[in-house]
């Protein structure tokens, strides 16, 4: 089993993500210069966080466009594994690997706390190790991360629980009080891919990964890519 | 022939623009009154192309591949000579 981590230029959570995926889970994971492109075949590309290209014109908008993330979407649609964190997620979603984008906070400043997420569906190779209904703890560091999708494509995430996280509070409970950025219906992670194999977030599981940084909250997504790749691997259904 | 294109990238209606609103506060303290106030982005990017029409639908293809996100994007393509 082996993870790539793309780096662009700005990416600055590149050896974050390798350290979880390696040091931590104890799988191999090569950190993979955008340029030098996907030259083998990876079981999980992870699209880090960072400000790529600086968040000039859009954030994400330029890294996009690079001709790594043609691989990256071939990869996505051969059904395996693509993590998009925070920088990460606003390249997946303007590669439309999910739908909607992450753009301007409600109130237009950087924002870099804990906030508590509610894990709305276990039936993703990224949520399975969680219950529904349960309530996380994971960083946000975010200048531009409120989602936005249209009326109609909000309808159709709700319809096949595509919404893997929304802000809560500490009880669960989904409100504005507890909605960070202004996110459409608190959305903050979400689902793509026809084998839900795709999940951009703005939160940084890798920053919750050790009980040391005070949270191990966010490792469960990493453990649950690594099952689900065991899985297929062992012939037990898709990963 | 060389054409200049405008391309002006503003947000859709009814799309929240959060600069905008600390921007309308902003005057507010300075005593300026506003009904609306709204921000877009300008690119003046000069360009070769057979003609008129052809500059155009070259900035227009800018918008629909880079410049413009459709989710939340509308565009405005001017092309003088």
């Amino acid at each position: 089993m082996r993870f790539a981590v793309v780096q662009f230029g700005g990416s600055n959570c590149d050896r974050d993500v390798h350290h979880v995926v390696s040091d931590v889970c104890g799988v191999d994971c090569d950190l993979v210069w955008y340029k030098d492109g996907i030259t083998r075949d990876y079981d999980a590309i992870v699209i880090p966080g960072g400000f790529s290209y600086g968040d000039y014109l859009r954030a994400g908008a330029i890294a996009a466009r690079t001709p790594v993330m043609e691989a990256i979407k071939q990869h996505a649609e051969a059904g395996k594994l693509v993590l998009g964190i925070c920088n990460g997620a606003q390249i997946g979603a303007e590669t439309a690997l999910v739908p909607g984008t992450f753009t301007t906070n409600a109130t237009p400043k950087f924002i870099c706390r804990p906030v508590c997420l509610r894990v709305e569906t276990e039936d993703t190779p990224f949520t399975r190790e969680y219950r529904t209904g349960e309530v996380i703890r994971i960083p946000i560091a975010h200048k531009e991360g409120r989602y936005v999708a249209p009326a109609e494509t909000l309808r159709t995430l709700n319809a096949e629980k595509r919404v893997a996280f929304r802000f809560c509070d500490e009880q669960g409970n989904v409100t504005p009080a507890a909605n960070p950025n202004g996110a459409a219906e608190n959305i903050t992670g979400v689902i793509g891919g026809n084998e839900r194999n795709v999940l951009c977030m703005m939160p940084h599981p890798e920053r919750a990964s050790e009980e040391v940084l005070g949270s191990d909250d966010g490792r469960r997504i990493f453990t649950g890519m690594i099952r689900s790749i065991e899985d297929r691997e062992n012939g037990k259904g898709q990963a | 022939m060389n054409y200049t294109a405008k391309i002006t990238i503003s947000l859709k209606e009814g799309m929240l623009d959060p600069e905008a609103r600390a921007i309308q506060h902003a005057l507010a303290n300075l005593g300026f009154s506003t009904d609306a106030l709204s921000t877009a982005r300008v690119f003046f990017i000069t360009l070769q192309a057979e003609n008129v029409e052809a500059a155009k639908a070259e900035a227009t293809r800018m918008c629909e591949r880079l410049l413009a996100n459709p989710v939340i994007h509308r565009y405005e393509v001017e092309v003088g000579a």
